[in-house]
């Protein structure tokens, strides 16, 4: 402790330089921090999936529709506890740049389905009392300001009111909360049955299912059962872990998201790079006074714990503020102003964001404190 | 005016004499002039994919072309318009005629899971089901290997673009849509447009595999000339047995990408931004180290009697100089690493897939050295400013 | 002079290369010195004849190519690095001729920075820091950054440091080469007043001939031999 003195005085040597350095390190690690928000938002809370739950959709395409009646056949596959449904309704609210998931599903059962979505006993009463209810998540609450007992209009792009309306009022009763960090609370739920009376066509047809099972390990034999009991229907279905799910959907967005993240992450060593060789010069131009510590009697290895330790001190000061900064901006939103359903740095990032940290401050420290260590001192004392 | 001319003979000697020095901080200046570049050459490149996506989307249309949904539908998928609305809009005023034909081509539009080449997991591909005018509405349509499908039988086109993302579409392979075979026939061009990324059959096939009856879910129509839109609008909306939305190709197709590519403008911007300042500091850093070790030198100079500003000015143009090599560095890098790489990924707003290549245009080869040298100027002016305020005096004792 | 009963330091047949390059510089060639405790030594000699090399192996900066030097009894030619360094920590005191002063330290803590390898407690440390400021002159002075401090200052606290850790043996090189004649005086005083009256045994480098005469023994050194005359 009593080093850390003279390790902060060296650091105080050139303010200007010191905080440049700081600043670029903390930039470097903002970068890191809010990339791993975004790589986040475009897997799609995948880490939070629930093991033990499947989608059920249609074999051809998700936008095909399946048969209401699926749920109680599903239900009685052996391994299966529970069915729910869920249909895209595809909704426009003002403009059709707020894009967000509305659905109509079963209350009760739905939130069953999903514990995540943490919604008060009285607000759940209230939509189970209330036929044109609707339920949103916190987060599209906060989006549109939208408070209990609001009048929400949503124009339909694709389902109709019976007579060609095409604007659906909901009444907003309940606002849920997530349970966890990367839980969706950008929902928009409504009522199923409400929905599928007004609706001008497609009646008893449903989106997909989610399901829950009673054996996470059987999930694949589960899913199988369940595609073979459809098997050469007209509709037939392909059941996955929600988890697959979603990594599929993920992985649709392809190439891009894998050629930004490694553009970003090569442009992140570089800024590495240059404050790291800043460091090293800070080190260089003082050789004689690592000398002088030499000949004072501080070991070489003293010597080299102390450069080392600068290096520490700077990049975990840099990088520290820069993940908390990261925190702090992906806190207040995301970049395309709400159309990622989750948004935040996930606490496995933070770890490899502290590891990374380590590791540059050694990287950037480690050369010239072996330097420093290997001064002789009667050479360099002389310059 | 000797006044003058004595002022700009000192910046052209003070800087001169400064950039022959240069060569001595080779290390700190090549660490700003990398750090720029890599800043630039990320900017360059993230925009270049919405740029790349923007392109797609423009090849896509050609300024004759119509697109008439169902009325609040915001993309085809979600429309449907019944025979007698085909009908209709094909009645409408200002389409072209050709050969006896309207130009007017109503399209069914499904989504088919195909698996992505790269990781072998299902992506949303577009399959179009076509009528037999709509290689002439759509821009650049070609077959360019292989056949056009026979009309009538379950045979499918592909675009170059899905062939080359998804698995399977090759020539002579079949795919399996709505629990019937359906081969591949011919590969498709389409002038670079969204076209290429989807599959093409004969509507008249797909609709009963889908139980879509007689219904479609848009026309594509081509009008006369451009000028003819507001008349053909004018008409359809004002049909009392129609409720349709017409629009210029090109609007429905920026409007499907705008989504997209907000996002990913929003996210490059976002991230240039924070990296900007990242080289800022860089250079910022390099510059006020440059200044320091050439401390005594410009005192000398002030001391000889140069004044302030031709010292502001050298220590500018260095730093300029460097971001220049830098952004022109990092430019050239993202045009020869990005410009015209292929690559798909899912479009929000129509929920599938489409394939486009990166583009990096000389306007924004331009922003990213404009952006450079914003980066040299803030990073060269407060250490020019402090060389420049340094007492004359106090920096000659100075060791 | 006979062989004395407490010689501090004893340099036996001490050979010093220096390779630069291919070539090879023969700096000392079996060079032979014994200073007894108590003694002030000056060393002199023209520029690259090994005065300082000389200082070096003794300081335990440097080791000899070939011969021993022993200082306290200890053979610190033989020691490792680390303990080499443990060494000078507690035994030696070193004067620098540009001091050597942490720039980013006031006087206080340079003072006691070699008080930092010790187990002493912070409060200690400061007080004994304290003293030693007191002892040359600059209790006044202690929170001063080297740079405002004047040169004669600053190698007052140059000499504080070798002090702080009351070593027996002071190592100088060229202590008032930097200074200018006022100020080199004092500081010779302040040298000669640790010799005579704390016991230091002193070896000091140095060019001039006012400095020399302040010490009890001069050593002329030349072409890696010492003399007690100077050569012409």
């Amino acid at each position: 402790m009593k080093y850390l003195y003279l390790l902060w005085s060296n650091l105080k040597r050139k303010k200007m330089r010191t905080t440049l350095t700081l600043l670029s390190i903390m930039v470097a690690f903002l970068l890191f921090g809010y990339l791993g928000a975004i790589k986040q938002a475009f897997s799609q809370g995948i880490d939070v999936a629930g093991l033990d739950r499947l989608i059920v959709r249609h074999k051809v395409s998700i936008i095909q529709l399946l048969p209401e009646a699926y749920e109680s056949r599903i239900e009685k596959i052996e391994g299966v506890e529970d069915a729910v449904h869920q249909t895209w309704f595809g909704g426009v609210y003002q403009k059709p740049s707020n894009f967000f998931a509305q659905m109509p599903v079963k209350p009760e059962e739905y939130l069953k389905m999903y514990p995540e979505f943490v919604l008060s006993d009285e607000e759940r009463n209230a939509w189970l009392n209330t036929r044109s209810g609707a339920v949103v998540g916190r987060g599209i609450a906060d989006r549109f300001g939208w408070k209990l007992g609001d009048r929400i209009p949503i124009n339909a792009t694709i389902w109709s009111r019976k007579g060609g309306e095409r604007t659906w009022e909901f009444d907003l009763v309940g606002i849920y909360d997530g349970a966890e960090k990367g839980t969706d609370t950008s929902q928009f739920l409504f009522r199923y049955d409400f929905f599928n009376e007004s609706r001008q066509f497609g009646e008893g047809l449903v989106g997909w299912y989610t399901v829950r099972i009673s054996d996470p390990d059987r999930a694949a034999i589960t899913a199988e059962l369940i595609d073979a009991e459809f098997a050469n229907s007209p509709n037939e279905t392909k059941a996955e872990p929600e988890g697959a799910f979603l990594q599929g959907f993920a992985n649709q967005i392809g190439d891009i998201g894998f050629i930004m993240m490694s553009i970003i992450v090569a442009v992140f060593f570089t800024i590495l790079l240059v404050a790291g060789n800043t460091m090293a010069y800070a080190v260089r131009e003082r050789t004689n006074e690592l000398a002088l510590l030499k000949a004072i009697g501080f070991t070489d290895r003293g010597v080299l714990a102390l450069v080392l330790g600068e290096s520490f001190v700077l990049t975990l000061l840099g990088g520290g503020l820069g993940l908390a900064l990261a925190w702090l901006l992906v806190s207040l939103g995301d970049p395309s102003g709400g159309s990622l359903p989750v948004f935040f740095i996930p606490y496995s990032d933070l770890a490899v964001g502290i590891a990374l940290i380590a590791i540059m401050a050694f990287i950037a420290g480690i050369l010239p404190a072996l330097q420093a260590q290997r001064l002789q001192i009667a050479d360099a004392l002389r310059r | 005016m000797a006044g003058m001319f004595n002022w700009i003979s000192q910046i052209v000697s003070v800087t001169l004499f400064n950039l022959r020095t240069l060569p001595q901080r080779i290390g700190s200046s090549t660490t700003a002039i990398f750090g720029i570049a890599g800043v630039v050459a990320v900017m360059v490149g993230v925009l270049s994919i919405a740029q790349g996506i923007l392109r797609t989307m423009e090849n896509s249309s050609s300024s004759e072309n119509v697109v008439v949904l169902r009325s609040g539908a915001t993309s085809e998928m979600m429309s449907g318009l019944s025979g007698d609305d085909v009908r209709f809009i094909s009645e409408g005023p200002g389409l072209l005629r050709q050969d006896d034909e309207v130009m007017a081509s109503p399209e069914l539009f499904v989504i088919i899971n195909l698996p992505i080449r790269s990781t072998g997991t299902d992506a949303n591909v577009p399959m179009r089901g076509v009528t037999r005018v709509a290689g002439d509405v759509h821009k650049g349509f070609q077959v360019v290997d292989g056949r056009m499908f026979e009309w009538g039988l379950n045979e499918v086109i592909v675009g170059v673009g899905a062939l080359r993302e998804f698995a399977g579409l090759e020539i002579g392979s079949t795919i399996t849509v709505a629990r019937e075979e359906w081969p591949v026939v011919g590969i498709f061009e389409a002038s670079g447009g969204i076209a290429e990324t989807e599959i093409w059959v004969d509507a008249s096939v797909l609709q009963p595999a889908y139980r879509r009856g007689n219904s479609y879910q848009a026309v594509y129509g081509r009008l006369k000339s451009p000028d003819a839109f507001q008349e053909f609008k004018d008409a359809l909306t004002s049909d009392p047995r129609l409720n349709v939305k017409p629009m210029r190709e090109a609007d429905y197709h920026s409007s499907q990408s705008t989504v997209l590519y907000n996002l990913i403008t929003g996210l490059g911007t976002l991230i240039a931004a924070i990296m900007g300042f990242g080289a800022i500091f860089g250079a910022l850093n390099t510059m006020y180290t440059a200044v320091s070790s050439r401390t005594r030198e410009i005192a000398t100079l002030r001391a000889l009697g140069f004044q302030a500003s031709p010292v502001v000015i050298s220590v500018l143009s260095e730093s300029l100089l460097l971001a220049l090599l830098g952004g022109a560095i990092g430019a050239s890098l993202a045009w020869l690493v990005f410009d015209g790489f292929r690559a798909a990924t899912l479009n929000f707003s129509s929920f599938s897939q489409v394939a486009f290549a990166f583009d990096v245009s000389p306007a924004l080869l331009v922003r990213g050295i404009v952006f450079a040298l914003i980066i040299g100027l803030i990073g060269g002016l407060f250490p020019a400013i402090r060389a420049a305020r340094q007492p004359v005096s106090a920096a000659l004792r100075e060791l | 002079m006979t062989e004395s009963s407490r010689s501090l330091v004893s340099v036996k047949n001490v050979d010093k290369v220096f390779k630069r390059g291919s070539e090879e510089i023969h700096v000392l060639g079996g060079l032979d010195l014994d200073i007894p405790e108590g003694e002030f030594l000056a060393l002199m000699g023209p520029s690259g004849s090994g005065k300082s090399t000389l200082l070096n192996l003794i300081g335990g900066l440097d080791r000899p190519s070939q011969g021993s030097v022993e200082v306290g009894g200890e053979r610190i030619d033989q020691l490792s690095n680390r303990r080499l360094a443990a060494w000078r920590a507690r035994h030696v005191g070193l004067v620098f001729q540009f001091y050597n002063l942490m720039p980013v330290l006031t006087a206080q803590k340079n003072v006691e920075l070699p008080l930092l390898l010790t187990h002493l407690s912070r409060a200690e440390r400061k007080k004994r820091a304290a003293i030693a400021l007191d002892i040359v002159g600059l209790s006044n002075r202690n929170n001063h950054y080297p740079r405002t401090l004047s040169g004669g200052e600053q190698q007052r606290v140059g000499i504080a440091r070798s002090i702080v850790t009351d070593p027996t043996l002071l190592l100088c090189d060229e202590p008032t080469g930097d200074l200018d004649r006022k100020s080199g005086d004092e500081i010779l005083d302040l040298l000669q007043a640790l010799n005579r009256e704390q016991g230091k045994t002193i070896v000091m480098v140095t060019h001039d001939i006012h400095a020399a005469a302040r010490a009890t023994r001069t050593l002329y050194l030349n072409k890696g031999r010492l003399t007690t005359e100077p050569e012409e």
